[in-house]
């Protein structure tokens, strides 16, 4: 498998965010507007398991642990505080030093890569049973009820500084892209750095790179609190667009669809899975709209198709097939130029 | 002439694996700037030894001392993390990758950036790797495959190199290459080199050390070891 892109190509691709940012306002209804707020958390939930799994080998099958946390981090400290800005950071702190401590205990006992699915997906489902055993007015941290599988309210984005000057929807819109397409570049730009080159080369070859004197615990562990915190302000956007969070963010479900996302897009990319996570998301609501097919039947069978059919992703199956082709026009070229210079000589 | 110091040293090393002595009591030294090789069969323990040297392998018993400090039982990373260059006997790339990029992560672990990409870049002209250099190393021929490992270990100019099995599997020609390269890696760090192949280590080779059911059977110039009669028996006595 080769590394997709380069920083330009992040650089184009957040560029041509930028735009559909600027157009979707003209583009889609005021609704969809709105519901795109927590589809983008989502995305940067795929895009924080495409980091950690695609990039750094890590399969994280609970990478929804950190979204959840991330979600209540920041609904409980907003509600405190009663701004945003700060519990923003709050909340990627507090699922970056989850995972820390987490990871520590999983790379530093050098338990093994299958073990580590299981254990991420287990403290995922155990949050999950926790947080909805906190029905009742004893279950609160300061002001904020955390209120059992109800959940707890997330309160919107404010400007900063001024907590009682709430965003409107179209504002929380602007403000959400940004975030995405600032973690995007941030990933792009961390995957080409000499730490991202060398959780790639972890992914290839674990001994090797301990061979050629890296720590790769710590490298694990650093690459797994960085996407875990990603994935924490993935979970304070979705749960500012939902408006509340409730336990559900630890589900089973919550945790295989970012997988089925990173899957479908492409685990090699990052692009890819912000993308799948776009599509599919709007496919099963319009999905759920109407009542001929289930849409988890639809949703399973999309990924038994993948794995099947395009086991690398969509993304990086497209740029193969254009690589391919330049390659092809290439050597054409070549040939032509070879044939030319034939003639020359002879004639 | 001043004997020059120790930098590599075992005290009693053995590995035993259940019933099986692998490595036992062995006492080996190496000293600066010296290229040393290891024989013996198949089976020897060369190996097993080499693994303890480089931490894959927690010995059972002795110590491992490298410029003087102890490293019995330390990880992989700590050993070579002394300025160690390690080739294992299984080949060990990064297979989804390029060559170049094999090179660099090997180099950039002592460089910085740019000196770095020079390095890669002077090695891929001195292995003559121009060829396969944006190559994906998983696709390349074993033979190639050996000389990256090998632009892997000078790329990142190590003060000590430790080889197993450096020419296994390469055509006469690489396997020239190769002596030619270990020798000039040896004018500025020193070397342990485990080999079967004769005509190699006869091109390379000062002091060997010859394996035999985990101990330390002989150690002598190359000719001495063909002429004893004995050490004949268990080298030749085998296949290679
Ligand atoms: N992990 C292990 N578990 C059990 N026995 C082992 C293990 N590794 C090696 N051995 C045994 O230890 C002995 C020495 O093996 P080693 O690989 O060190 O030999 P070698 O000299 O490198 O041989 P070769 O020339 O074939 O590479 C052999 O009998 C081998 O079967
Ligand atoms: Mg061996």
């Amino acid at each position: 498998m080769r590394l997709y892109g380069t920083f330009n190509g992040t650089l184009v691709i957040a560029g041509l965010a930028i735009i559909f940012t600027l157009i979707a306002p003209s583009v889609f209804q005021f609704f969809t507007i709105i519901t795109l707020t927590q589809v983008i958390g989502l995305s940067i939930l795929a895009l924080s398991l495409a980091l950690v799994w695609g990039f750094g080998g890590i399969l994280c099958f609970g990478q929804s642990a950190f979204f959840g946390i991330g979600a209540y981090a920041y609904s409980v400290a907003a509600v405190n505080i009663g701004g945003s800005t700060g519990s923003i950071f709050i909340a990627i702190l507090a699922a970056a030093i989850f995972a820390a401590i987490l990871g520590y205990f999983i790379f530093y006992g050098k338990v093994s890569d299958v073990y580590l699915a299981v254990i991420t997906l287990t403290v995922s489902l155990i949050l999950y049973s926790l947080m909805r055993r906190t029905s009742g007015p004893e279950y609160k941290i300061g002001k904020a009820l955390l209120g059992g599988f109800n959940g707890t309210g997330s309160p919107p984005l404010n400007m900063p500084g001024d907590g009682s000057a709430m965003l409107f929807p179209m504002q929380t819109f602007y403000v959400s892209m940004a975030i995405l397409i600032i973690a995007y570049v941030f990933t792009g730009w961390l995957v080409t750095t000499k730490f991202g080159r060398v959780c790639v080369s972890i992914r290839e070859n674990e001994v090797r790179t301990e061979l050629l004197g890296y720590d790769t615990r710590l490298y694990k562990l650093c690459l797994f609190s960085i996407s875990s915190g990603i994935a924490g302000l993935g979970g304070v956007l979705f749960c500012v667009g939902v408006t509340r969070v409730t336990p559900d963010v630890f589900s089973l479900g919550q945790s295989a669809l970012a997988i089925i996302w990173v899957i479908v897009g492409g685990r090699m990319t990052l692009i890819g899975p912000i993308l799948a996570t776009f599509v599919l998301y709007f496919l099963t609501s319009s999905l759920g709209s109407q009542q001929i097919f289930n849409a988890n039947l639809v949703l399973g069978i999309i990924l038994v198709v993948f794995v099947l059919i395009v086991p690398n992703g969509v993304v990086p199956t497209i740029m193969n097939w254009f690589e391919r082709r330049r390659a092809k026009r290439y050597a054409r070229q070549k040939e032509r130029r070879m044939k030319l210079r034939k003639h020359r000589a002879i004639g | 002439m001043a004997r020059r110091e120790v930098v590599v040293e075992t005290r009693n090393l053995s590995m035993h694996f259940g019933g099986v002595r692998a490595v036992d009591n062995v006492d080996f030294e190496l000293r600066e700037k010296e290229l040393r090789c290891l024989i013996g069969p198949n089976g020897a323990g060369k190996s097993t030894f080499f693994k303890c040297l480089t931490g894959q392998l927690r010995p059972t018993s002795g110590d491992v001392v490298i410029q003087d400090i102890i490293m019995t039982g330390r990880e992989s990373h700590e050993i070579a993390g002394l300025g160690v260059g390690i080739k294992t006997q299984v080949p060990n790339l990064f297979d989804g990758l390029t060559a170049v990029e094999n090179l660099w992560l090997s180099s950039r672990r002592w460089h910085g950036d740019r000196r770095a990409n020079t390095l890669v870049k002077e090695t891929i002209d001195r292995l003559e790797l121009g060829e396969i250099r944006s190559s994906i190393v998983g696709s390349l021929a074993h033979g190639q495959r050996q000389m990256v490992e090998l632009g892997m270990v000078v790329a990142a100019e190590p003060w000590l190199v430790l080889l197993d099995e450096p020419a296994a599997g390469m055509t006469d020609e690489e396997t020239f290459k190769t002596a030619e390269l270990v020798r000039e890696i040896n004018k500025t760090s020193a070397l342990i080199v485990v080999e079967h192949d004769m005509n190699f280590i006869r091109a390379i080779s000062d002091i060997v050390t010859l394996f035999h059911q985990g101990s330390i059977f002989m150690e002598d110039k190359m000719d001495v070891i063909s002429a004893d009669p004995q050490a004949r028996e268990i080298y030749l006595g085998h296949k290679t």
